[in-house]
């Protein structure tokens, strides 16, 4: 992880860590932390509390989002002190709804100029965001739509179940955008629950979401996610996101989280040591496996 | 909980359940909206399927989710999809017939602030933004909001619109060529409204047992147009108070 983020993010970069809720990967974001990078712009649907930690300990001056807060619990506090306080210093902020930035990854992905949505009528996104523009269709109907320019991130970092050391990428669960935002991505890291071999994927092809062909590092890293979470592997960890919504109100218990935390461990193995096994093991989901099709032998 | 035996929060998931009746598809979101639309699945809408923003279409949850991308939506669901799809080919083309918002502010027409309070370039308070509820609000065939009535929450006028509702002039509505047809029904604390079809307007229905108009208009920020037919809104029934609290919120976590 130290090496893949020291080589492939820089400072100024815009920096892209994708996942709805599911595979959120905080143990990359601790690594930028860790690494002191600065004056990144943070991209994400839902910043989470992975981007209230990177904004409160520094590493971003632009915010580009849609939905700002702790997923059903409150607020992200070190995001709205620099947007309400600018404390300890202003944030720039670029907002949209999901599906314009989803649809911002997809014109990034697919090399277009922009992307036409029907979304933004009446709404007074627009006249904050002069990105979204109104347009008329060329065709018969003239209908309107608003267009959002593509998202192209300098980095997009995902986290997957299993992938190959030639980035050969699988998730299952809820699949977000990362597709689209790894696709839009000038480079790619994945991290990964399990490192597998080829054989592995190639039987289940149909659960490929990122082929290696578009992915820079491979990191093996279990447990990346927490708190988040990785369908099947282990569970959101919700009394941590309770927990962070007292941490994040107060800037002094924020500061010495992130030391404990983070900027006093070498690596997430530390992290995860540090958590514990009883923790680790109250997350433990139990077992429903898919059943098996048969994709055909045609030699 | 009040000496009737139910709490404000159970009398406002079970009126909403009610308006689900007949619905198929419906768009949820977590807390209050997640039980309602449980709750109306095992009472008025058995066909009900439940959609999340996440990419989940007919999920089937075995626990209470705790967020909108909990993974129990996943395990059992009809089909996990990107997120691209689930606003594209089946929100944004209309496939939707029921969602639930809500916010920090709405007015008379139903149009909703989830964005900020005061100015949005020094904000008091900085909300989360839209989320999905822009396009939600203009695709869903219809718009089901429940939230708490206070003044500073049903305002005369938004801070900022994050999401259209009426616009007060149901010509213009009928011409904006929307697969949705904007709010249909508000559920508060204190009542249950539905829309005036000649005016776009939020009209009082029913007022839950023991509220008064007083009530009402002292947490309105405008004169609120009230129902000839004024009724009062059923009690939640004891079948309705068992599925919320035995099964759908045993912790009481959104309903005590």
């Amino acid at each position: 992880m130290h090496d893949a983020v020291a080589e492939l993010v820089h400072d100024g970069d815009t920096v892209a860590i994708e996942g709805f809720t599911h595979l959120i990967c905080f143990a990359a974001g601790h690594e930028i932390i860790r690494q002191r990078k600065r004056d990144l712009t943070l991209a994400r649907l839902t910043p989470d509390v992975i981007y209230d930690q990177m904004i409160g300990a520094g590493v971003a001056r632009k915010l580009v989002f849609s939905w700002l807060g702790n997923p059903g619990v409150g607020s992200l506090h070190a995001v709205r002190r620099r947007i309400e306080h600018a404390d300890p210093a202003p944030l720039e902020i670029e907002e949209y709804s999901h599906f314009g930035m989803v649809c911002r990854y997809v014109a990034g992905a697919s090399n277009l100029p922009f992307f036409p949505i029907r979304s933004y009528y009446e709404s007074d996104i627009p006249e904050v965001n002069r990105n979204i523009v109104p347009m008329r269709s060329p065709y018969e109907d003239g209908t309107e739509v608003y267009v959002v320019p593509p998202l192209r991130p300098d980095v997009t970092i995902v986290h997957a179940q299993r992938a190959t050391v030639g980035g050969d990428t699988q998730i299952w669960g809820l699949l977000g955008c990362q597709k689209e935002a790894a696709f839009a991505a000038e480079r790619v890291i994945v991290v990964c629950e399990e490192v597998v071999d080829e054989a592995t994927v190639r039987r289940d092809p149909n659960r490929t979401v990122i082929p290696g062909v578009v992915v820079d590092a491979v990191v093996e890293q279990p447990f990346a996610c927490h708190p988040s979470y990785a369908q099947g592997y282990y569970d959101r960890d919700n009394a941590f996101y309770l927990e962070w919504e007292q941490i994040s109100k107060d800037p002094v218990a924020l500061e010495a989280w992130l030391q404990e935390w983070v900027h006093d461990l070498a690596t997430h193995e530390d992290y995860r040591e540090k958590m514990g096994a009883a923790r680790w093991d109250a997350l433990r989901p139990g077992e429903q496996l898919s059943g098996q099709v048969n994709y055909g032998d045609y030699a | 909980m009040k000496d009737d035996g139910y709490s404000k929060n159970e009398i406002m998931i079970a009126a909403s359940a009610r308006t689900l009746g007949g619905e198929l598809i419906c768009f949820v979101g977590v807390g209050l909206p997640n039980i309602v639309c449980n709750l109306a699945q095992r009472t008025v809408a058995p066909e009900l399927q439940l959609v999340y923003e996440a990419g989940v279409f007919g999920a089937r949850p075995a626990r209470l989710p705790l967020s909108i991308g909990d993974p129990t939506l996943v395990s059992g669901s009809t089909a996990v999809t990107s997120m691209f799809e689930l606003f594209a080919f089946y929100l944004q083309a209309g496939l939707i017939d029921a969602a639930f918002l809500g916010g920090a502010q709405i007015d008379r027409f139903g149009n909703l602030n989830t964005t900020v309070i005061g100015d949005y370039g020094t904000p008091k308070v900085r909300l989360p933004g839209s989320g999905g509820a822009c396009e939600i609000a203009i695709h869903a065939r219809r718009i089901l909001v429940i939230m708490r009535q206070a003044q500073r929450s049903f305002v005369e006028r938004l801070d900022f619109r994050t999401s259209p509702g009426h616009s007060g002039d149901p010509e213009h509505d009928r011409a904006r060529g929307w697969s949705g047809s904007g709010p249909t029904s508000v559920v508060t604390d204190l009542g249950t409204y539905g829309f005036d079809e000649a005016t776009g307007e939020m009209t009082l229905l029913t007022l839950h047992p023991g509220v008064t108009m007083d009530d009402v208009r002292s947490n309105t920020g405008w004169a609120p147009n009230v129902s000839p037919d004024l009724g009062e809104t059923s009690r939640p029934t004891e079948e309705e108070l068992r599925i919320i609290r035995q099964e759908l919120d045993p912790r009481g976590t959104h309903t005590a």
